[in-house]
């Protein structure tokens, strides 16, 4: 007869105790690596944190398509895009360092405790090395904190809140993404130019940091050209219905509303004031005019119609592409990175990509590089190889990723709804390509501290 | 003053909507006693009744354009609607421009249809099971309908205008003699209203003057009593279920020129119209629509910025502060029936 000292409950307790030694985050176990989630065999991991659920998910979408692009190119796989007009030429299609770049994906959900989950996961049990992604401000302040705890890179996808390089800027965070302060700075000369200096301006604002920051840039940057601000009134976030905002503008003496709202609050305000008629008024003996300072093309389309003749701004758009005349009649020449991507994304999709889209690539593109260039993966060899960097050709003109703040300086694009398209993706024409240096500020007036890099293990 | 009288306009639209759920919520709750937390998924289904036909009349056909490069530097295709080929361009555009109105012709059979199926293949299940159950049960429903439609019609809002002889606004100001652009108003939202006080007029009457209306609302008194009488109560009542769905998804057709559809419409008005509900008191028809169009009106008076300066806040939190006041005063609400969800 055998006898053994195996129990049932003895067996059960100690597959718990293991279970949970196992469970423990690597991310504070791997204490033998010299930076969190060191590749080690001949693959490396990247994780794309996008919103693949909720209002913003066909804008995660397109995030995502452009990172399975960028990590094909990184392998050497298709035609390379961006890579051939890139101004560094670290990249040769043998992915980064020589490892094969694979990928996890999460789902950020646009929400901060949802995005943070997702990201935790993809390093603690995926090994991420960096994290990438995001359609909202709120996620990306979220996130990029957890990546500066973790010690992994953080390159933001779509956020435009100063905030994220300003009080909330980490050092291992980094935002190609334009922010409010230059959409202000862009838009503000634009507007006076073509609607006069003397305008009374009501802005409507989603109640949320974002909302803020660009009602903050706008009203600045046009105040200080000569208009007035009449009145300012937070929205809720979860407002669907924006008549009663929309109502009373005419009675308080505005002939401009700016509508400091992005997605489908966009969508709504505008479809609303365009009902109430008010594009067809006239107010203190001028025509009455909206203003929608941050355009997302893929916004755009579920406006419809009403963008047209609206001014705004984006940070890409795939029109560059082809080159453009600005309605004061410069000729603007095809950008050859702009047509590239296009084409890549283009062939592959069945459709231009969105600046969503745009920026994500970029973000992947130029940490690849930076790792190249720094020899490393330790992430404050990345930031290092970073921070100062100056490059061209990834659609955006002469880019600077300045070093105090981890914000890139280029070109701002101000666009206007296209009164006649020619397709459901022709809804937004370049009206002006304003020079980086009239959106370039000094990095101490939003305040934050970035801190010092993380390599995290 | 005019402040005030545009504020009243502007709920009266709110209201119409919320009063609109609120009825077909309260027509299920009264007759079938199921608290059909779905009753907002109809709503969108609705709306995406509108979406639909208005993808099927711009059905087109691609002809090469060489004159035009797309994106890609390709030569344009340029896409003709089919009903622009065959009736020609201002018939078929007009077919298109009208879509929204022509759309209340296919959701009624639709949404009819829609509410018999989730009645009898899911809801009767529930019928003697506690209300929390029934709430689990229609919200997860309403999860699983919102992302079937995700699913084929994707997240964002989809455009959905409406005729072209309904743009722009009425100066309401100016024809009463005030000044002019100090009460304006779409002319779509006017539609909406008199659109909403045509359902539930018809709605009312229906059960008022028919004697299928008579049944059910003896049904709705005492539905074992006319059970004994040896009336089919519960098919009636799978009737009231089909109407007050297609109901719904009128309020959803009509609601799609004001806010673009997407497929979250639905969540954004249930809540409320939950509040609705309660407020007007449970099981009460007349109690929904003049709560709906109550706490619409409020709701327009607490986005004023005059009020949100004095009150920050008030805006999001009304519709909450006015129910618990009510609900305090009152608590089967303002034409609630003794006995209803006492039990």
């Amino acid at each position: 007869m055998s006898n053994s000292n195996f129990t049932r409950r003895g067996v059960l307790k100690t597959s718990a105790v293991a279970g949970a030694g196992l469970a423990l985050p690597t991310i504070f176990t791997n204490r033998a690596n010299a930076f969190t989630n060191e590749p080690t065999g001949s693959t490396v991991t990247l994780g794309f944190n996008v919103p693949q659920t909720g209002p913003y998910a066909d804008e995660g979408a397109d995030e995502l398509r452009a990172y399975q692009l960028a990590v094909e190119h990184l392998n050497g796989e298709g035609d390379g895009g961006m890579i051939n007009t890139f101004s560094s030429k670290t990249l040769d299609g043998t992915g980064i360092l020589g490892k094969k770049v694979e990928y996890v994906t999460g789902d950020t959900q646009t929400k901060s405790d949802a995005a943070r989950a997702s990201a935790r996961s993809m390093i603690e049990k995926d090994g991420a090395i960096m994290i990438t992604g995001g359609s909202s401000s709120g996620v990306a302040v979220a996130v990029q904190a957890l990546c500066q705890e973790a010690g992994v890179i953080f390159m933001a996808g779509l956020t435009h809140s100063n905030d994220t390089t300003g009080k909330d800027k980490k050092a291992n965070g980094f935002r190609h993404f334009f922010n409010s302060y230059m959409s202000g700075a862009a838009l503000a000369p634009v507007l006076a130019n073509a609607y006069g200096n003397d305008r009374k301006a009501y802005h409507l604002t989603a109640d949320y940091n974002w909302g803020y920051t660009t009602e903050e840039a706008v009203r600045n940057s046009t105040e200080a050209l000569g208009w007035e601000t009449v009145a300012a009134v937070k929205t809720p976030l979860t407002q669907t219905d924006f008549s009663s905002y929309i109502a009373p503008v005419l009675q308080s003496g505005a002939d401009v509303l700016v509508l400091n709202h992005y997605g489908g609050n966009m969508v709504n305000s505008l479809t609303n004031a365009v009902q109430f008629g008010l594009r067809d008024k006239m107010v203190n003996d001028k025509n009455f005019e909206i203003v929608v300072p941050l355009y997302s093309r893929l916004m755009a389309r579920g406006a419809g119609a009403n963008v047209k003749g609206i001014y705004g701004s984006t940070n890409w758009h795939w029109s560059l592409s082809q080159g453009f005349t600005t309605p004061d009649g410069t000729e603007v020449a095809p950008d050859a990175a702009s047509a590239a991507f296009v084409k890549s994304f283009g062939e592959k999709y069945g459709f231009p990509p969105s600046q969503a889209a745009h920026t994500c690539y970029c973000q992947t593109i130029l940490y690849a590089d930076a790792v190249n260039r720094a020899g490393s993966f330790n992430p404050c060899a990345v930031v290092e190889a970073l921070e100062g960097f100056e490059f061209d050709g990834l659609g955006n003109g002469p880019t600077l990723y300045r070093a105090e703040d981890h914000q890139c300086f280029k070109d701002v694009l101000v666009v206007r709804g296209k009164e006649n398209p020619q397709s459901e993706f022709d809804l937004l024409e370049v009206v002006e390509v304003t020079p980086v240096g009239q959106v370039t500020y000094d990095p101490s007036i939003f305040g934050g501290d970035l801190g010092s890099c993380n390599p995290g293990a | 003053m005019d402040a005030i009288l545009l504020q009243i306009l502007n709920g009266l639209d709110k209201g119409s909507a919320y009063a609109l759920i609120a009825l077909g919520l309260t027509l299920i709750f009264g007759t079938l006693g199921v608290v059909n937390f779905a009753h907002g998924a109809l709503f969108m289904i609705g709306a995406f009744c509108a979406v639909t036909l208005q993808r099927f009349l711009s059905l087109s056909f691609e002809t090469v354009d060489p004159t035009q490069t797309d994106f890609l530097g390709n030569p344009l295709k340029v896409k003709t609607p089919y009903v622009e080929h065959w009736f020609g361009p201002e018939i078929g555009g007009a077919i298109i421009d009208w879509s929204v109105p022509l759309a209340i012709l296919v959701a009624i059979p639709v949404m009819v249809a829609v509410g018999f199926i989730m009645e009898r293949g899911l809801i009767k299940h529930f019928y003697r099971r506690p209300h929390a159950d029934q709430i689990l049960v229609t919200f997860g429903l309403a999860i699983v309908l919102q992302e079937i439609i995700k699913y084929f019609y994707g997240a964002n809002p989809i455009p959905t205008p409406a005729p072209d002889m309904f743009a722009g606004s009425l100066d309401f100001g100016a024809l009463v003699g005030m000044a002019e652009n100090s009460i304006i108003y779409p002319y779509w939202r006017l539609v909406y209203f008199a659109f909403a006080a045509v359902i539930i007029g018809s709605v009312f009457a229906f059960l008022q003057f028919t004697t299928f209306g008579m049944v059910v609302r003896a049904g709705m008194a005492d539905r074992e009593t006319v059970g004994l009488l040896g009336i089919n109560i519960d098919k009636r009542f799978t009737i009231m279920f089909g109407i007050a769905a297609a109901v719904a998804g009128l309020a959803g057709v009509m609601y799609t020129p004001i806010n673009a559809p997407n497929y979250h419409m639905g969540m954004d008005f249930l809540v409320l119209s939950f509040v609705v509900v309660v407020v007007g008191g449970m099981g009460s028809l007349p109690g929904a629509v003049l709560a709906g169009f109550l706490l619409g009106i409020l709701e327009s008076f607490a986005s004023m910025k005059e009020v949100i300066d004095l009150i920050p806040g008030i805006n999001q939190i009304i519709i909450y502060l006015v129910a618990i006041i009510i609900l305090l005063t009152r608590p089967r609400g303002l034409m609630g029936r003794k006995g209803v969800m006492e039990e």
